[in-house]
């Protein structure tokens, strides 16, 4: 369909499909900018494409087009927002005056800071957007991936198989005079795997994208890799004893169980918990909060990544932060709203799951930096522990920093040699106190396979995660063996 | 179009509109074909402080149109509902349709299973969205304000927040029904910060309701925060054993979701549920019994018929511990030899999955207290958080927040624990039901008790 052909400049694509040209962007701009401090219009139209397929066969394809647009206007600590899906200039001008109205706050306002128009990124130019691509050869994947998984092992009953694909064109324009906007396309490949061996039942997942085209999955088999590895995973758990519990030491695997660093420390560390004073880092900025093996970083600088942007949704280009240097704290994750508040940079964390929601600070790719110790003798070096590989989903208490993940794929240690598969269980440990633990980083840094998505107030956005091999000292594992 | 025009207030408009897409559709090579449409309108307000902190007010619209050619299906969802782009998804869908395959099983659900009237269930409020913005600053500022003074503990707050929707719900198919309701919702929540001795912990309360005029009181909001913020402060890392623990009616109502999931048609004819094959067996235990029932008067959960047009009735999952129903959409029903039991839920791509209405456990014959009392050393459970359930296996592991009972009172505050067993088990393990349940939520549950579970701490 020519409707939803990419834009080679996006700047046009909103101008010549909706008349929002960049004269009557500055306009609306400027109504909902009179007596606030600053006030920005961000514009949106996505094109999602889903197709799944179970029993052999793709049997669900979707797709979905959502557009709008979203004025801010912000005066002090106060934000007003409005948003409408109807990119009629006329409907935005009745947010832009909405959202003037409610921010508007005479007296308290400062002069507003003009900065120059900032210089994007280029992370993510495809040839052929992943939207774009032939429905045929994605189909044809799918069914590639059902045979494979099935002849890894007669036990296997189901795979349940989706592509999704995303393209979202944004343009952002400020009461500083500048208009920019971008073209973001992202896709993920995941496998589901159900298995039975006449006794049990179990399921193993896996997928992996990113800000690439379809090409990618059949780049080096990428999607054989994912089903064999999903069914790998399932047939692993068939077998898996009761895990342990209590405090003990814990091996994590390279790559996503990162998901340890963005639930432990990751969201502790996002400007608006820290202005608010609601963090359980907050007021540490250059305190000990890890072991000094330990440094994290969250770069949204990554070509390509799921969790990479080449502007954020302020139009602020991402960067890479060192959050967490040989252990001490160095800095937050922000905003627009929260740097002016709390008198700091911007880091390019100003992030929205669509035109409905107003921007807050959210992480990017977070993960630790390598270091020298290869991962067979980290898992040596215990007596009796853990040895966790894959991982399900994480949650976090902010205030009291107490967070959890949950562990899909795990082994037992026993005298350093990892031995039996045990049964997913969660693990749960304190923020601020679980990286002081960390005793041996491995080399092996790997970046997870792009599946991650963050949840926070209501708004979903894609993230990315990494890790090298690291020991924990201590962890609470949820088992059921006492 | 055939089959009578039904409505609670939805416009006929919409309804029009619909009708419409559904001949394009046809037109366009469809066999079947249906479509809903939903508009929205919703403002939310946010009090920090005393301060407003952010303001936001939408109008929302879409249109969903589901195909089924003679090979295929397919849906397709817009925002805009402009006569072009409602054009583009006959297009979409049908185009779609070529590459995705029906079985035997997909299709509409049959004409006489439709619904034929449409009930007024009491979920809009024709004025209370009439509430001027000031008013519901006001009322955050109550809520935060109570919690603030209740307690000198409480210093600081994320804030507190009050929010209204209304929408206007249309949908119509080829198979002879087209219908339509509007409905409400209003919620506030208060979430302050507590701290003492180094030591910080939030927590947060709240009320929501279809009609204003049955939320709870800002300051009992704000009060009943603020005692649960303080109540966690100190808390204490528990050791590692197998004891009773007991759910307060949160998290009760958690488990229940739970079973529901596992009990969803989708999860059982794809082999991903620890209950396939159960129906009409015992899975809990006979002090059990759990209801889905759509047609509670201003229920949160309720909506006069399905996402396919089935009516709506009440559902008993669990009847005394014995399995008595799966939640069932036309798909699942057909391919598991059953019959829908009206519970087609839409996505947001337009596709249609199971989901659950007002779904909740019996109340039982014991006083919270009389259950606390019964524990001589065991946990009380305030707070879960994580996704720790696999439900193909029904093997559950998640984080805790609660209180330790020795002697059957309450002691101090435990964190950083987790609870773990298999669902199933601890179905069977509920040993007793509390009398406390309240629809606070679309899903509720009385306080449980359950007999054994691993706590591991230190």
């Amino acid at each position: 369909m020519t409707t939803t052909t990419p834009p080679t400049r996006p700047e046009r694509f909103f101008a010549d499909r909706f008349g929002l040209s960049q004269s009557r962007l500055e306009a609306l701009v400027g109504s909902a900018a009179s007596r606030v401090d600053y006030a920005d219009v961000f514009i949106e139209y996505q094109v999602a494409e889903e197709l799944a397929l179970e029993d052999g066969v793709v049997k669900r394809a979707s797709r979905t087009i959502s557009q709008g647009g979203g004025v801010r206007a912000q005066a002090g600590v106060r934000t007003g927002y409005a948003y409408t899906d109807d990119l009629d200039i006329r409907h935005l001008e009745v947010a832009a005056r909405q959202a003037q109205a409610i921010a508007e706050h005479p007296g308290e306002s400062g002069p507003i800071a003009v900065h120059g128009s900032p210089r994007p990124h280029d992370l993510y130019r495809l040839a052929l957007a992943p939207v774009e691509a032939d429905l045929t050869a994605k189909v044809a994947l799918l069914g590639q991936v059902d045979r494979l998984a099935r002849a890894q092992d007669p036990r296997v009953r189901q795979v349940i198989a989706t592509l999704a694909s995303i393209e979202q064109t944004i343009l952002i324009a400020t009461s500083a005079n500048w208009q920019l906007a971008d073209v973001r396309p992202l896709t993920r490949l995941n496998v589901t795997v159900v298995v039975e061996d006449g006794r049990r039942r179990e399921i193993g997942s896996f997928g992996g994208g990113g800000r690439v085209a379809f090409d990618y999955f059949v780049e080096g088999e990428r999607w054989a890799r994912f089903a064999r590895e999903a069914a790998r995973q399932a047939l692993v758990k068939l077998g898996a004893v009761a895990a342990p519990a209590g405090t003990m030491t814990v091996v994590l695997g390279p790559g996503w169980p990162g998901i340890l660093l963005h639930e432990a420390i990751g969201h502790g560390l996002e400007g608006d918990f820290n202005r608010k004073g609601v963090s359980a880092f907050t007021g540490r900025i250059g305190e000990r909060v890890a072991s000094d093996l330990v440094t994290v970083v969250d770069d949204g600088t990554l070509p390509n990544r799921r969790g990479s942007l080449n502007v954020d949704d302020e139009g602020t280009p991402t960067s890479r932060t060192v959050l967490i240097e040989k252990g001490v704290l160095r800095a937050y994750m922000q905003d627009r709203l929260n740097a002016r508040l709390l008198g700091t940079g911007l880091t390019g964390n100003g992030r929205r799951e669509s035109f409905q929601h107003p921007p807050m600070p959210r992480m990017t790719n977070t993960f630790m930096l390598a270091g020298e110790e290869p991962p067979e003798d980290i898992v040596r070096s215990v007596s009796r522990g853990l040895y966790a590989v894959a991982f399900g989903g994480g949650q976090v208490d902010i205030t009291s920093g107490k967070f959890v993940f949950s562990a899909s794929e795990a082994y037992l240690i026993e005298d350093g040699h990892v031995t039996a598969p045990v049964k997913g269980a969660t693990l749960i440990g304190s923020g601020p106190d679980a990286l002081t633990r960390v005793s041996r980083v491995g080399h092996d840094l790997a970046l997870d396979e792009g599946v991650g998505t963050c949840g926070k107030d209501g708004q979903s956005v894609p993230v990315g995660v990494g890790l090298p091999t690291i020991r924990i000292d201590g962890i609470t594992v949820g088992g059921t063996e006492v | 179009m055939a089959g009578q025009v039904l409505t609670a207030g939805a416009g006929a408009e919409m309804l029009d509109r619909l009708e419409d897409l559904l001949r394009r559709a046809r037109a366009g090579g469809a066999v079947e074909a249906d479509a809903f449409m939903v508009e929205e309108e919703l403002q939310t307000v946010q009090v920090r402080l005393g301060t407003v902190e952010s303001l936001k007010h939408a109008r929302e619209n879409r249109c969903s149109l589901r195909v089924f050619t003679e090979s295929g299906l397919a849906s397709a969802t817009t925002s805009d509902l402009s006569p072009g782009a409602l054009a583009r998804l006959v297009d979409e869908s049908v185009r779609l349709a070529q590459v995705a395959r029906r079985d035997e099983y997909s299709g509409l659900p049959a004409r006489e299973a439709l619904a034929r009237e449409v009930p007024d269930l009491d979920i809009w409020d024709t004025d209370g969205h009439a509430m001027g913005v000031e008013d519901k600053i006001d009322w955050a500022r109550r809520a935060e304000a109570a919690a603030l003074e209740t307690d000198a503990r409480v210093r600081n707050s994320e804030g507190a927040e009050f929010y209204d929707r209304q929408g206007r719900v249309a949908y119509a198919s080829s198979g002879g029904f087209a219908g339509g309701f509007r409905i409400s919702s209003f919620a506030l929540s208060v979430t302050p910060v507590a701290a003492d001795d180094g030591d910080m912990e939030r927590d947060y309360w709240y009320t929501s309701a279809r009609h204003l005029a049955d939320l709870e009181s800002p300051e009992e909001i704000g009060r009943e925060a603020a005692r649960r913020a303080v109540r966690r402060l100190g808390g204490r890392k528990g050791e590692t054993v197998e004891v009773p623990v007991v759910f307060d009616p949160e998290t009760a109502a958690s488990l229940v979701r739970s079973l529901a999931v596992a009990a969803s048609g989708p999860s059982l004819y794809r082999g991903t549920s620890f209950l396939i094959g159960q129906r009409g067996r015992t899975v809990a235990s006979p002090r059990v019994t759990i209801v889905d029932d759509p047609m509670m008067p201003k229920g949160l959960g309720s909506r006069p018929f399905d996402g396919e047009g089935l009516p709506s009735r009440r559902t008993v999952l669990v009847d005394r511990g014995v399995l008595a129903s799966y939640l069932l959409d036309t798909y699942s029903a057909r391919r598991l030899g059953l019959v829908a039991t009206g519970h087609a839920a839409r996505e947001d791509g337009g596709g249609v999955t199971v989901g659950y209405t007002n779904l909740y456990l019996e109340p039982g014959p014991w006083a919270p207290a009389e259950i606390v009392r019964s524990v001589d050393r065991g946990l009380y459970v305030t707070e879960l958080i994580g996704f720790g359930v696999n439900f193909v296996t029904g093997d559950y592991s998640r984080g805790a927040v609660g209180f330790w009972i020795e002697g059957g009172e309450l002691t101090y505050p435990v964190e950083e624990i987790t609870i773990a067993g298999n669902l199933r088990q601890m179905m069977q393990d509920v040993e007793m039901v509390g009398q406390d349940l309240a629809f606070r939520d679309q899903t509720a549950a009385p306080t449980l008790k359950i007999s054994r579970l691993t706590v591991a701490g230190q």
